[in-house]
């Protein structure tokens, strides 16, 4: 059993949950993802390590409720147990000196990049910071981002916060004034795949961290299977990080969208039967009234 | 009187087995067991040879004339225990083993007619012990003060592990998954062996003092090196060859394509099969091709079956003879109105909207034997034909998951990535650390695991003696 010691909603269905892992947090690096299970009926899901406490013993994992199991996370309160965590997974970032990086994350994909910037600035890289969201509302992780960089930027959709427009049309106007040696892009499927295709005429390296369907997260199940450079891969064991590039985008937006159907059916049927939080507290009333209930017999007779 | 005396004693009693009908509709054991009665009439038939030739064909050299004596003797706790001496999974090993090619092959009935039932002997009283009275418990033997790491759950790891607590010493038994026992309850589906019943077996393991940890791939969370450090004396490693295999034909990455591996986790650990109720999915229904001829591929034609297949094709390229499958399985599987689609060899996956639609194939004939002594499939020119599909399960293989290999300095490889060890000891390259089970032979079977396993705590035992 794994203890989450704290829970915090950043921002419209974006949470941080911080667990109690020392093994994990002992052997954590950037750029690796755990497999988690919430409780005996659950799924495997993966989630990128956003942050590790190698004193405390502790990992912090940063997700966007997107179905039934991140709801039912999102539902746990700290002092609630997982029962199962499994990491570190997958391959580290390849952390060297290379000169500039610049690392752009968008959405809950900062998490991932945040371990990352961090690591590249202490390995004694200047780094530039490029973050995207879709409204100044659902901005997270500035100030830790902040924290682990020499330069930031950050940009909004609707303009409400910084540059108005994509991550991938900020990361092309700063590749045009500046000079970057290395672009590590994380956040949705889409965003990754622009910014791909806005540093390819640069003919700058951009690594990205997949997110693929996955089951075991060990190489068994082949669920996870990507196309780099036209060799199919297990993003498990020879990712989550590849040369972006060299993706085949196409093919893992499909791939991501195989159970689209069941994901729907189970999150309408958490929500119908109150699972989680509500059911909770509803146990919970029920619980009180039962007890004050069977004093009342008890004085009775 | 004599001769149908005589009749009966070659004539083995059949297990009761679930109507086909019946069974493709639910996920419930097929074989049924032995009744007190006719496991006992079953046991008379053994000749009690004094120089019991069936227990050479048994790697775990489990007393098979004594426990089968205590069975015809109506001494059902005696036979359990008599198994329990060399065998802690006999629940499993009654139903897994491919006895036919093991024990049973060399049964001196079977030169007449048909051998001892020995397979469906041991699941009867292993049922039996499980069922009725709890056995005694194991008496703890004195702790040596050595400690053990094996890798692996599975049939390997659990027979290590097992032996070596008993002789005392200090066994941890680390397992990837969220659950213990491998190949036994990620692989092998509910209606051939129920999950309750590896649980079991692998509590009684537990039982004799070993200590079981889960979510702990060792090589991510430890290396073989750290657990050293941490005070272990011995490791053994039985991970398993648990990297899936694909053909390498276009279209494979397409929705709807699943390795064996993926599909029977999903539906075996993961228990998709009661999706909505357990939250992982698994695509049911339609029409399903599953590539392959092994136990992996009648397994998966199976579960597909069960989750509601129109139709399930089995897609193999050499002719039934040659599949590796256990005739029972096969048969199994006929029944159940599997399509065998034997001498063909699949091309091509054509997609639709990113889904697989169907399978391009050609018929094929057997040439000359290959350098592996099984004839050569040569694809027969104007034959193409196409299956529509909408789930297609690779199941042509595994190979050997690199993961615990390429974090450990000095443990000598094969050219095709198995652990080298030795066979009668496990002992590989370094220094206090043995393998055994597919991670050193490539995919086999539960019992060569475990007889794998039990050659290796031995070694090891004496290794810790030093």
């Amino acid at each position: 059993m794994f203890k989450i010691v704290k829970k915090e909603e950043l921002t419209a269905d974006v949470y941080l949950i911080e667990l109690e892992a020392p093994d994990i947090a002992r052997k954590a690096q950037p750029g690796q993802f755990i497999v988690l299970r919430i409780g005996e009926r659950g799924e495997r899901i993966p989630l990128t390590i956003a942050d590790f406490d190698r004193a405390k013993g502790t990992i912090s994992i940063l997700f966007l409720v997107v179905g039934k199991s991140t709801r039912w996370l999102s539902d746990l309160r700290a002092g609630d147990h997982l029962v199962d965590v499994s990491g570190p997974l997958g391959k580290p970032s390849e952390i060297e000196r290379v000169g500039t990086v610049l690392c752009a994350g968008g959405g809950v994909g900062i998490g991932a990049i945040h371990p990352i910037a961090r690591a590249f600035r202490e390995a004694g890289n200047r780094v530039i910071v490029v973050m995207g969201f879709r409204s100044k509302d659902l901005i997270v992780f500035e100030d830790e981002m902040r924290a682990v960089c020499d330069e930031f930027h950050i940009c909004t959709d609707d303009g409400s916060r910084g540059f108005k427009g994509f991550v991938a049309q900020l990361v092309d106007k700063i590749l045009k004034e500046d000079e970057v040696d290395l672009v590590y892009a994380i956040g949705p499927t889409m965003m990754m795949r622009t910014v791909c295709d806005t540093t390819r005429p640069h003919r700058i390296k951009t690594v990205v961290s997949l997110n693929p369907v996955m089951v075991d997260g060990t190489g068994m199940c082949g669920s996870c299977r990507v196309s780099v450079g036209g060799k199919t891969k297990f993003c498990c064991v020879d990712g989550p990080e590849f040369d972006g590039q060299q993706v085949d985008f196409d093919l893992l937006m499909a791939r991501q969208k195989i159970y689209l159907e069941e994901e729907k059916l189970s999150m309408e049927r958490y929500e119908a039967k109150g699972e989680g939080r509500r059911a909770k507290s509803e146990r919970r009333v029920k619980d009180e009234k039962r007890k004050a209930e069977g004093e009342c017999r008890k004085v009775k007779s | 009187m004599e001769k149908s005396k005589k009749a009966m004693v070659l004539k083995r009693v059949q297990m009761p087995e679930r109507a086909p009908g019946v069974r493709v509709t639910n996920f419930n054991e097929v074989a049924l067991g032995y009744s007190p009665e006719r496991a006992i009439q079953e046991a008379s038939r053994c000749l009690q040879c004094k120089d019991s030739p069936c227990r050479r064909g048994c790697p775990v050299e489990v007393d098979i004339p004594a426990f089968v004596k205590c069975i015809k003797e109506g001494d059902f706790t005696g036979a359990i225990r008599e198994i329990k001496k060399k065998n802690f999974l006999p629940a499993i090993c009654g139903r897994v083993c491919p006895q036919e090619n093991q024990c049973e092959r060399f049964c001196v009935l079977g030169k007449k007619r048909d051998p001892l039932t020995i397979g469906g002997l041991e699941r009867f009283a292993a049922d039996h012990g499980r069922d009725k009275n709890p056995l005694d418990e194991p008496s703890k033997p004195k702790p040596t003060v050595k400690r053990v790491a094996v890798v692996g759950s599975g049939p390997a790891g659990l027979t290590v592990a097992g032996d070596l607590a008993r002789v005392g010493h200090e066994v941890t038994l680390f397992e990837g998954l969220h659950k213990p026992g491998g190949v036994l309850v990620y692989g092998i589906p509910e209606f051939r062996l129920p999950k309750e019943i590896v649980e079991f077996e692998v509590d009684y393991v537990r039982q004799l003092g070993v200590e079981i940890k889960t979510n702990a791939v060792i090589g991510k969370l430890f290396t073989i090196d750290e657990l050293f450090k941490r005070g272990y004396h011995a490791i053994f490693i039985g991970v398993g060859a648990g990297l899936p295999l694909f053909m390498g034909i276009p279209g494979e990455n397409l929705d709807g394509v699943y390795s064996a591996n993926e599909f029977l986790t999903r539906a075996n650990l993961m228990k998709s099969y009661l999706f909505p109720e357990y939250d992982t999915p698994i695509k049911r229904g339609g029409r399903v091709a599953v590539v392959g001829g092994g136990n992996v591929a009648v397994d998966a034609a199976r579960v597909a079956l069960r989750l509601g297949a129109d139709e399930v094709y089995l897609v193999y390229r050499r002719g039934e003879a040659e599949m590796p499958a256990r005739a029972e399985e096969i048969r199994h599987a006929k029944e159940e109105g599997i399509i065998f689609e034997v001498l063909t060899l699949p091309v091509r996956l054509l997609g639709k909207n990113g889904w697989v639609c169907g399978m391009e194939c050609v018929r094929v004939e057997l040439g000359e034997p290959d350098e592996s002594g099984r004839r050569r499939p040569i694809p027969i020119k104007g034959s193409e034909f196409a299956l529509d599909v909408d789930v297609v399960v690779v199941a042509i293989g595994t190979r050997a998951n690199p993961l615990l290999p390429s974090t450990t300095p000095g443990l000598e490889l094969n050219e095709r990535g198995y652990i080298v060890a030795d066979e009668e000891t496990g002992r590989t390259s370094r220094e206090g650390v043995f393998a055994g089970g597919d991670i050193v032979t490539g995919a086999a079977t539960v019992i060569s695991a475990m007889g794998a396993g039990r050659k290796a705590a031995r070694a090891i035992d004496e290794y810790l003696k030093k």
